[in-house]
């Protein structure tokens, strides 16, 4: 039982000066990861950490598709959830998403672009400042990132780049999902002779303009991104509205 | 881990005493303890697949490989090849996962026949069934157009891919391509009359063989059997439609042999039948899966049937599956949606 003892650890290493705390969240990383403090520097800096179970992150133990390696984050269990932030400790580009549950689930379902076998992890930020860790170790043998898209070999994302197509769930065990696919190439940069060309703002409200999730994408997000995401409450149209780092817009509805 | 542990500055300094120590009080056991170890690991230590001939029918041998995934232990001799004796010479169904395969199957079918190989045929692009071809390099190599191709753009990756899966097995290995293209059709080798089916559905060209003279149908990839079936370049449409083909061949009155390109040997079409229930099963399980709005993580999560989980590697492949197949089922439903 690694978690409690973790858990106890490190509510206690939040009471202690930040040089003591991060000795003890150092040695307490749940994955063992050699790049876990670089990561906490990089993305906690100064926040108090807590490894918590009840962020819930899933991806297959061994990718198939280094291109398209699903993962999965539910801090369902856990209140008032403000910000998650999606990393990988050993991908050339570290970061993969954040996302701000508004009014949604803190839940978000979407595919990744792994180079190597590496631990992905969620940082979940609840309302009083800590930031709850979950993760699991992925293997792969990699190019995910340094391989070329699909689309980069075809001309066909142009006519149809930033076309959503989704749909909302009303009924059984699954109500309140909304799943959706954007066409997008999602170039990394990391191509030679290919530049970055990649999403980077996605926002979901409902009819009424209450904005229900907030979504930042980085390049690591898979080419067609599909993404699963879980309404709180109501299931009226879905309004998706965004853009790419290249200032193309996205713009569309989903109806249930 | 970032933290190494510093030399207790005791050790090193007892170290020079101790070591010597040590040394005296192993050396009596270590010799017979390393001849052991080395004993039962001796077939891994010779690299020898161990090529056992099953006699089908008259002039009509074949090895039939491990039904397991790649590994470091059987070196890649999961796949079933075959050597058919001719008047004149000999024909050779698959060549094998790796130069040594090919070398030892070259050998296994000259211990049953003097004959020189007339023709080596690769049944469709995937790693196990053409990497022997380097033993066969003065014979002609014939495949189908689309495999020359296959091996020609990712022969290299295939091959890198089983360096990194069965190990030093693949010393010495190198991508020798076909150097003939087949067709569809009769094909008279060395006095066997041989009927040539050009498919597709686990890749984009399977070869089938009917040797007319036995009865013997090489299936290729098409058919598993007792093993589940792999995926990473299937359509499964395609190959359910193949599987039909197949499977009327069975009910030909000189039918007597199936040869699947993984598992055992059958005399009945049971193996197309399993093969075909299993990718039904599969299709019918993503296309539900997307409907009810799973994520790819819930569908990878979800137990199999006990008819299929019952067979060897059925969750490696079902997990490999999911990849391959379950985002064309999931954007089917998304864009039906529209």
């Amino acid at each position: 039982m690694k978690f409690p003892l973790t858990a106890a650890a490190l509510a206690l290493a939040a009471l202690m000066p930040a040089g003591h705390a991060a000795d003890w969240q150092d040695s307490g990383d749940p994955l063992a990861s050699a790049r876990w403090r670089d990561m906490q520097q990089q993305f906690l800096a100064g926040q108090p950490v807590l490894f918590d179970p009840r962020v819930v992150v899933s991806a297959p133990t061994v990718a198939e598709d280094p291109m398209q390696v699903p993962v999965t984050v539910d801090a369902t269990a856990l209140p008032l959830v403000e910000e998650v932030v999606v990393f990988a400790d050993f991908n050339p580009i570290v970061e993969m998403l954040r996302f701000y549950p508004l009014a949604a689930r803190p839940y978000l379902g979407f595919r990744v672009k792994l180079q190597q076998s590496t631990p992905v992890r969620a940082a979940v930020r609840t309302r009083d400042g800590v930031w709850h860790v979950g993760g699991t170790w992925v293997q792969t043998t990699g190019g995910g990132c340094t391989a070329p898209s699909a689309a980069a070999a075809s001309p066909e994302w142009q006519s149809r780049l930033n076309e959503v197509s989704g749909r909302q769930w009303t009924a059984g065990p699954n109500a309140g999902r909304v799943r959706l696919r954007i066409v997008h190439p999602m170039d990394t940069g990391l191509v030679a002779g290919i530049p970055a060309f990649h999403l980077e703002d996605i926002q979901f409200s409902d009819s009424d303009g209450r904005a229900l999730l907030r979504l930042r994408t980085f390049e690591p997000v898979s080419e067609n991104p599909v993404f699963t995401l879980q309404r709180a409450d109501g299931n009226g149209p879905l309004q998706i509205s965004g853009r790419d780092n290249n200032g193309n817009r996205v713009e569309a509805r989903i109806t249930p | 881990m970032t933290r190494l542990p510093a030399q207790p500055r005791l050790w090193r300094r007892l170290r020079p005493l101790l070591a010597p120590l040590l040394a005296r009080l192993l050396s009596p056991i270590l010799p017979p303890l390393v001849a052991l170890l080395l004993a039962g690991n001796s077939h891994a230590q010779g690299f020898d697949y161990q090529l056992v001939p099953e006699r089908l029918a008259a002039g009509v041998h074949v090895f039939i490989g491990q039904r397991e995934d790649f590994n470091t232990r059987n070196g890649g001799n999961i796949v079933n090849t075959a050597c058919l004796i001719g008047r004149d010479g000999l024909i050779v169904i698959d060549s094998g996962p790796s130069r040594r395969y090919g070398e030892q199957l070259r050998a296994a079918c000259a211990r049953l026949s003097p004959l020189p190989v007339r023709l080596v045929l690769n049944s469709h692009f995937h790693p196990d069934h053409f990497l022997g071809n380097q033993a066969f390099a003065d014979s002609p190599i014939a495949a189908l157009a689309a495999t020359r191709d296959g091996i020609a753009r990712q022969g290299n990756a295939f091959a890198e891919n089983l360096y990194r899966l069965s190990g030093d097995w693949m010393s010495g290995t190198e991508v020798h391509a076909p150097d003939r293209s087949l067709s569809a059709g009769e094909l008279e080798v060395a006095g066997r009359r041989l009927q040539l089916y050009a498919l597709h559905g686990h890749t984009d060209a399977d070869l089938a063989i009917y040797d007319r003279d036995s009865g013997v149908l090489f299936a290729g990839d098409l058919v598993f059997h007792e093993r589940a079936p792999t995926t990473p370049h299937a359509a499964p449409a395609a190959w359910l439609a193949a599987l039909a083909q197949l499977e009327a061949l069975t009910r030909q009155p000189g039918f007597t042999a199936l040869v699947p390109g993984h598992g055992p040997v059958a005399r009945d079409a049971g193996p197309i039948r399993q093969t075909r229930a299993w990718l039904n099963w599969l299709q019918t399980r993503l296309a539900e899966a997307a409907r009810a709005g799973l994520d790819m993580n819930e569908v990878l999560a979800l137990p199999l049937p006990a008819e299929f989980a019952r067979l060897p590697l059925a969750r490696e492949e079902y997990r490999r599956s999911v990849s391959h197949l379950f985002p064309a089922a999931e954007r089917a439903l998304l864009e039906g949606g529209r």
